[in-house]
């Protein structure tokens, strides 16, 4: 049992005389500790829809339904009450939030911002927690901490925001961090701080971190499972290197297609996803991407396509997905083997009689096994 | 290169903004040097990309480039004429032959005009167009190269998608005819598959219509995508210039260099095999810049001579050029990389109390 499992999570939204909003729609992940899961997706596929539910900062309103299971370490977050909830919330499990600025108190100096989570949950007060909460400044990489601690934060820049933001979320030991494209605002030489301390974190203290953005790069880097999410579902996951190597779907292939890279030459031709997020087709009507998809095929419309798991702990879903290199698939070979992911494993979105491709047809590298 | 093909050349641009301070009487405090001499020169037909960190003056430097904010010092010369001098109606004219794209284009399009009086008003200002129909050929003509449907002229811009309305922009720019553009931030604002439809229809257009573009960005690879020249830039002031397969094979600059390996890259086995060089600390602020060279405070090669008190000026090495009084040595390998100390830089005589509320540390938030 992984540490936080998130079973087949629905988030709706509904509004009177409108077509409720599905914006979460089945997403299952799990993450254990010490690993990072990444989550990724253009903007509006439900990302960070995902993140708050499992915290429980949705604005609670009457049109917002919530179901399916977040368990942490056996207990379900989303049947919490708001109680146990705030007792779980910065103790185990915490957040950092994309916007430092909005995320941060304007008014209220960092030092004490900080002091409020150790206060909170571990009971700390006065000048022991003052001086805890400039070892936790000092340890995110902040010079002169004693002098930041009276500060306020828009005397900080964005980069000294976050860090001073994940020294908030750390200052547990969180045993599961969810970070929100945590270095969306930064330049890319204070992301690059950014990222390698989390990476730190979680090598040094064991934390799961779940890691949402919509930059394949950083997942590229930091992720050892990668979910892909496309209108509330997840359409692809996998390991790093397979993911990255032999994307199966479509929207992946297409994402990784219209990505510049920095070590590609001048003038290399980009292949963008036509279309844009706006052209979905809703779930139940076929699969959301087709309207953009460049593999369509007649399958894809009618019934949405079902979760397809393969045998090297990966999943797609879709119909028609990227051929591998150098694989013909058997069709008739495929329909005789059984299902060879573990229990467990299985997201629940998945049909448990769909044949897996056969390991043995299929020379992609078993991802992870080289150092 | 002969000097006819040189469209904008711009000679020690500087631009300056005054800190003032008091209530009733504005007393000048300081100046933060948003671009603090610049030189450089694109070629008719080319792509210069300029790259930096917020707060590093690129977006002042596209701004002065098009007078829109006035430079404070320096030259400013396209296609011949020289425009910091230029009386305001010569300007305007001018203005037709250099059009400029905005970053985020729902806050750069009036949400009460529709797409066809977005466009015609250009057209208007400058006189383009004999009557009516007239324009309204143009302006098909336009949708028809930026790859928007003829129905999007009776529609207003918040019915588009984010990528649809960048085009617009496109459009709005190009209908006129220019001959340069200043491209602010094209991409930065749309999701990645939208970026790539964005970044090859400037490619296309400048293929087929002999544009000049200036990008400028902070995402460095989409600046290398499409740009033949990038300029790297740093507080105010450019601190490298290559064509932009050298500068990403053979970086020279000290900051070049940390900024390449803090890109990521969208491959797992390139990540883990790349040295990061990490910089320590953050941008100084403008207003009160490090004496000698700029990046010598977070430089992981500063010596202690030179760097400290002498500001290094452009200089080419091979096809570079490059703003470094050690670029050789570090390039060979003789002087070595060593660990740096953040420091903590800020404002003059401003939040060294820390019970005074001082002005923000955030370069960017002055301008």
């Amino acid at each position: 049992m992984a540490l936080l499992e998130v079973d087949d999570l629905c988030v709706t939204f509904s509004r009177r005389g409108q077509r409720p909003v599905r914006a979460v729609d089945g997403v299952s992940f799990a993450v254990d500790a010490g690993e990072v899961v990444g989550l990724v997706g253009e903007s509006g596929c439900g990302k960070s829809v995902t993140s708050l539910a499992i915290m429980g900062l949705l604005p609670k309103q009457p049109g917002l339904r919530v179901g399916g299971k977040a368990v942490f370490d056996g207990t379900d977050l989303l049947q919490l009450d708001d109680r146990s909830r705030r007792d779980i919330r910065g103790r185990d499990v915490a957040m950092i939030f994309q916007d430092p600025l909005s995320s941060l108190n304007p008014v209220i100096p960092i030092g004490l911002q900080v002091t409020e989570v150790l206060t909170r949950h571990r009971g700390m007060k006065g000048a022991a927690a003052e001086k805890e909460a400039a070892r936790l400044l000092d340890r995110v990489g902040i010079p002169d901490p004693k002098r930041r601690l009276k500060e306020y934060p828009h005397q900080l820049s964005g980069g000294m925001r976050q860090r001073a933001l994940i020294a908030m979320a750390v200052a547990c030991q969180p045993r599961l961090l969810i970070a929100d494209e945590p270095t969306t605002a930064l330049d890319v030489t204070i992301q690059a701080q950014i990222l390698e301390l989390l990476k730190e974190l979680v090598r040094d203290s064991g934390t799961a971190l779940v890691m949402i953005t919509h930059d394949l790069g950083v997942v590229a880097g930091m992720c050892e499972t990668i979910n892909v999410l496309y209108a509330g579902r997840v359409v692809e996951t996998a390991r790093r290197r397979p993911l990255f190597r032999q994307p199966r779907h479509p929207y992946t292939v297409g994402l990784l297609g219209s990505v510049p890279r920095l070590d590609a030459g001048r003038g290399e031709r980009l292949y963008p996803i036509p279309g844009s997020v706006r052209d979905v087709l809703p779930w139940p009507d076929g699969c959301a991407f087709a309207p953009r998809c460049s593999r369509r095929v007649d399958a894809c419309v009618g019934e949405p396509p079902e979760l397809v798991l393969s045998h090297d702990d990966r999943a797609y879903r879709c119909v028609n997905p990227a051929p591998l290199p150098g694989v013909t698939p058997g069709a008739d070979v495929r329909a005789t083997v059984p299902t060879l992911a573990e229990p467990g494993s299985v997201p629940a979105q998945a049909v448990p009689d769909d044949p897996p491709t056969v390991p043995g047809l299929n020379p992609a590298p078993r991802e992870e096994e080289k150092p | 290169m002969t000097d006819t093909d040189i469209l904008v050349e711009v000679r020690d641009l500087k631009v300056h903004f005054p800190i003032t301070k008091g209530v009733i009487f504005d007393r000048t405090v300081g100046h933060v040097k948003a671009v603090d001499g610049v030189d450089l020169r694109i070629p008719r037909g080319k792509t210069y990309g300029l790259v930096g960190e917020s707060g590093c003056g690129k977006s002042t430097l596209g701004r002065a480039l098009l007078q829109l904010t006035p430079p404070t010092a320096g030259e400013v010369v396209f296609d011949g004429v020289e425009l910091t001098t230029l009386p305001a109606g010569r300007l305007r004219t001018m203005r037709r032959r250099m059009q400029m794209i905005f970053q985020d284009p729902m806050s750069s399009l009036d949400p009460r005009q529709n797409v066809e009086s977005i466009l015609t008003e250009g057209l208007q200002t400058h006189g383009i167009g004999a009557g009516r129909d007239d324009r309204r050929r143009i302006i098909g003509e336009t949708l028809d190269a930026v790859g928007l449907p003829r129905w999007a002229l009776s529609r207003y811009p918040h019915e588009f998608s984010g990528g649809q309305r960048q085009r617009i922009g496109i459009a709005r720019a190009l209908v006129l005819g220019p001959e340069l553009i200043v491209a602010d931030e094209p991409v930065s604002a749309l999701d990645v598959s939208i970026q790539a439809q964005v970044v090859n229809l400037l490619d296309e257009l400048q293929d087929n219509l002999g544009l000049t573009y200036l990008v400028i960005a902070h995402d460095l690879a989409v600046v290398r995508h499409i740009s033949d020249v990038v300029g790297v830039m740093y507080l105010g002031a450019l601190v490298e210039e290559a064509p932009s397969d050298r500068l990403y094979r053979e970086p020279l600059h000290p900051y070049t260099r940390a900024l390449m390996s803090a890109v990521p890259v969208p491959d797992p086995d390139v990540e883990d095999r790349r040295e990061r060089i990490l910089l320590a600390g953050d941008l100084p602020s403008p207003a009160n810049p490090p004496a000698g060279c700029r990046f010598h405070t977070r430089c992981p090669w500063a010596q202690p001579t030179r760097c400290v008190d002498e500001r290094p000026a452009l200089r080419e090495i091979g096809a570079s050029r490059v703003a470094c009084h050690w670029a050789e040595q570090i390039a060979s390998g003789e002087v070595r990389p060593h660990k740096v100390e953040v420091q903590v830089t800020r404002p003059l005589d401003e939040g060294e109390n820390p019970q005074v509320v001082s002005a923000p540390t955030e370069p960017g938030s002055y301008v």
